[in-house]
């Protein structure tokens, strides 16, 4: 697919010796939502200040759209916006000032109905005329992400929108970068909250202590390394050993009632034998009450990658 | 070029200073009153002319030089160490906006207020003390290119400081004292000969004695000197900018 964003054996040390990225390859495809997830200091706000051009890179290359973010920083970042993860507002200025501001510093032309627009999808309309300092933690949220969509960004970032903010800001946000990506505009977003990402993201990108550990589609990572555990609750304590319903490694609990096993994958099609070893169960004469097929969630598939690392 | 960018910028600068009006215009107005009251009037009255200006009309350009140079500075460290140290100049260095237009946007901005302040300044001696201005093309210019250079000498500090402190040392402990030891209340041949001397290092007395220039007509030292150090001190400043743009020092990380 035609990728929007290359970022090739991107390196970053920080003055203070830190290796915060370490030779990064990524390609961001046109018009997908990108989570880009890791734990605290995994150096995602890095990257995306590399892209953005906060942070100088120290070795490599990106470009956005075609343009590189150096020798061709203008056309680059006028596609680009970015919400950041720090609160960082102008205090004293109007919501309305400070969004037409935005635009007017990416080169467009003052359009007021788009900022009409941008601050109504926000429910921020009713505050244009309010000094920043004014406005709650999560009405701050939403002033920033109108400046940083007043632009009319082709490449959006989202650096943990949804820190500290609370369920129906989420909902909303959720809903406008759908809208968003209607449009056409791709989406790169970091977040803790898995569960996110597994209901927002196309593909799924993991990074720890700067290397990116694995790139994937997001049903493809949950079919590649999601775990089924399968566990079968028996009428009567088993006595036999598990191995004479197959070679998979079973385990049975203490009391022999009940009979589990783990296998790789999402299940569905390709369900690990279940339906085989429920004929062999049978065969033999052995009943059972229950049968639960447990899929592990995104969240666990991302402890098991940074677990494994660190 | 960006002329958007630099429209945003200059006109959230100069919207800045709208809104603390009191202290960016009455403050300096009302402190360069008060030395027109005390030097001008009760003082002046019993001194004699200097080369045949008024002692009140002769301290005119000094005070307004004053003026130019700790609020050039003072504006243009402040408008650009505020953002750093709120966080919002995120917006700035992801911005497609080239060093030209960010200087454009800021340093005009601070430039601008100097100017407008001088001006009033002006105004305001001139209900104080009577004087005629020989060279008004000159003073024009001398009051531009002053605003403007050390508008960039204050861009400078402000990228440089890393706390409030920082800004006003500058201002107040370099800029004031030089001033006011740079010749805006006496002639330097009013000075003891070793002092004559000494404070022709103080880079202040060719400023102020190239505006008086433009002002009566009369110097201690050469006019051109006066312009060429200016020019050289605007150069010195935009290399350093440059510099700070193409490290990213204290800027980018
Ligand atoms: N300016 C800096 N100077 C030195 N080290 C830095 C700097 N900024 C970040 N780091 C270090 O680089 C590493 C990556 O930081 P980064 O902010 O990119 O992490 P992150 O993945 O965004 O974490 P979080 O989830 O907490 O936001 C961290 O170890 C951090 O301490
Ligand atoms: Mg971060």
């Amino acid at each position: 697919m035609d990728p929007i964003v290359v970022v090739s054996n991107l390196d970053k040390i920080y003055a203070s010796g830190h290796h915060a990225l370490k030779s990064i390859n990524l390609e961001i495809r046109r018009g997908e939502i990108f989570a880009l997830l890791g734990p605290n200091g995994a150096g995602k706000t890095t990257l995306i200040g590399v892209i953005c051009g906060l942070v100088r890179p120290t070795a490599g290359s990106v470009t956005a759209d075609g343009s590189d973010i150096a020798s061709d920083y203008r056309a680059a970042r006028a596609k680009i916006g970015l919400v950041p993860q720090e609160l960082a507002t102008d205090m004293f200025s109007k919501v309305w000032d400070t969004v037409s501001f935005s635009r007017g510093l990416f080169g467009k032309a003052p359009n007021p109905a788009h900022i009409e627009r941008i601050l109504r999808e926000l429910s921020l309309w009713d505050k244009k005329d309010s000094q920043i300092v004014a406005l709650s933690g999560g009405m701050k949220r939403r002033v920033l992400i109108a400046k940083a969509l007043a632009h009319e960004p082709r490449i959006l970032f989202l650096d943990e929108p949804t820190a500290g903010v609370d369920v129906e800001l989420r909902r909303d946000m959720w809903a406008m970068v759908r809208r968003l990506r209607e449009q056409g505009v791709t989406i790169i977003l970091t977040t803790h909250y898995i569960e996110e990402a597994e209901e927002m993201a196309d593909r799924i990108g993991v990074i720890n202590k700067g290397e990116i550990v694995v790139v994937e589609e997001k049903q493809a990572l949950m079919r590649k390394l999601g775990q089924t555990t399968v566990t079968i609750g028996l009428k009567q304590p088993l006595r036999t050993s598990p191995s004479d319903f197959g070679e998979r490694p079973m385990t049975l609990s203490e009391d022999g009632l009940t009979l589990s096993f783990t296998f790789t994958g999402e299940g569905g099609e390709e369900d690990g034998g279940v339906a085989d070893l429920v004929k062999r169960l049978a065969a033999k004469g052995v009943d059972f009450k229950t049968i639960n097929m447990n899929r592990s969630s995104l969240e666990d598939i991302f402890v098991d990658l940074v677990g494994e690392r660190s | 070029m960006n002329f958007f960018a630099v429209r945003a910028i200059y006109m959230f600068e100069l919207a800045r200073s709208r809104r603390t009006l009191l202290q960016s215009i009455a403050a300096p107005v009302i402190s360069t009153s008060l030395y027109f009251i005390v030097f001008g009037s009760a003082i002046g009255g019993r001194m004699t002319t200097i080369d045949g200006v008024s002692y009140g009309a002769f301290i005119v350009p000094g005070l307004i030089m004053l003026t130019l140079l700790t609020e050039s500075v003072s504006n243009a460290s402040f408008g650009i160490y505020l953002p750093r140290f709120t966080g919002t100049i995120y917006e700035l260095l992801s911005a497609p906006v080239s060093v030209f237009e960010v200087l454009l946007g800021y340093v005009g901005a601070a430039a601008t207020k100097s100017i407008i302040l001088g001006v009033i300044i002006l105004g305001t001696a001139r209900i104080f003390v009577p004087f005629d201005i020989v060279h008004p093309v000159w003073t024009g210019i001398f009051l531009v290119l002053i605003s403007v250079t050390f508008s960039l000498f204050g861009f400078i500090l402000g990228v440089w400081a890393d706390g409030f402190e920082k800004l006003q040392v500058v201002p107040l402990m370099i800029l004031s004292p030089l001033t006011f030891l740079g010749g805006t209340f006496y002639s330097i041949d009013m000075l003891p000969p070793p002092w004559r001397t000494i404070v022709l290092f103080n880079p202040v007395v060719y400023l102020v004695n190239g505006f008086r220039w433009a002002f009566y007509g009369i110097a201690d030292v050469t006019v051109a000197v006066s312009l060429g150090l200016t020019a050289i001190f605007m150069i010195v400043c935009l290399g350093v900018i440059a510099w700070i743009f193409k490290t990213g020092y204290r800027l980018r990380g």
